[in-house]
């Protein structure tokens, strides 16, 4: 039983590791507001799921459980308010390049 | 554990595809997937009440504003695709390496090692951990809303400002 869940915890961290690789090389390559977001988003997915494969191999499941519905609702702001900011900046400069965003450069 | 396997590999490639797909819309979709198949694969782990969390917020909620901030805005044109994306596998060589190195350190256990199994354990419920066990969590739930609601708020009131 420890051991079955030992070896599940290694073949979920091999996946999670992936699925970060996928969010970062989404965030260094674009230059589009959105997609960042995406990849933002798919980073924090895979520590939603580290959380709670934690949680099941320690047998602490009720904890990883809250702590995964806390980084659900941090999600769910920080997309909110990025797609406000998007918007805006999409108001003022006419485009979703990040490229262009140069106003506050010094 | 063969459907854990699937989910998990399922999870994987359709983020690839929301990372790579051309079209924004498609990676919002792609996006949405990738959150049901998380939903799944929690349900999978005795995590019925995240799951629904994922599944409503996450493929819900984040779907909508997704293709809401992408229907308000522009586009881009397809010129502009081929500039962003000309360069990228060549600049980017060394992700492969980057997985290759990050495997060799999981493998060497250096970088996470396994949580311990405590054993049996008379856990509260979720309720109890949340409502009594974690109850600042709670408030600071209700303040990051707070944050969230304000923050749209200030951001839109600007763009009317500037239309006058």
């Amino acid at each position: 039983m420890i051991n079955d869940s030992i070896s599940m915890f290694w073949t979920f961290s091999i996946f999670i590791a992936l699925l970060f690789v996928c969010g970062f090389y989404c965030l260094l390559v674009t230059r589009n507001f959105i997609r960042a977001l995406i990849g933002l988003e798919i980073l924090t997915k895979a520590v939603t799921l580290l959380v709670i494969i934690a949680g099941y191999t320690s047998n602490r499941l009720a904890l990883a459980q809250s702590m995964a519905i806390m980084i659900i609702v941090v999600e769910a702001i920080v997309v909110a308010t990025a797609a406000g900011i998007v918007f805006g900046v999409f108001k003022k400069i006419g485009s979703l390049n990040i490229a262009k965003l140069r106003n506050l450069k010094g | 554990m063969t459907l854990i396997l699937t989910l998990l590999i399922a999870l994987v490639a359709s983020a690839l595809w929301a990372i790579l797909t051309r079209s924004l819309l498609m990676s919002a979709i792609g996006l949405a997937i990738v959150s049901i198949i998380l939903t799944a694969l929690l349900f999978v782990l005795d995590a019925p009440l995240a799951a629904v969390f994922e599944l409503s917020v996450c493929a819900g909620l984040i779907t909508v504003i997704f293709v809401s901030t992408i229907s308000l805005t522009k586009p881009v044109t397809r010129d502009e695709l081929k500039q962003q994306t000309k360069n990228r596998i060549k600049r980017y060589w060394y992700l492969p390496v980057i997985v290759v190195a990050l495997f060799i350190l999981l493998g060497y256990n250096i970088v996470a090692p396994a949580p311990k199994f405590f054993g049996p354990y008379a856990e509260l419920d979720v309720k109890n951990v949340i409502w009594k066990l974690r109850q600042t969590d709670m408030l600071g739930q209700i303040i990051l809303i707070l944050t969230g609601v304000f923050g749209v708020v200030v951001l839109f009131k600007e763009g009317f400002n500037n239309d006058k």
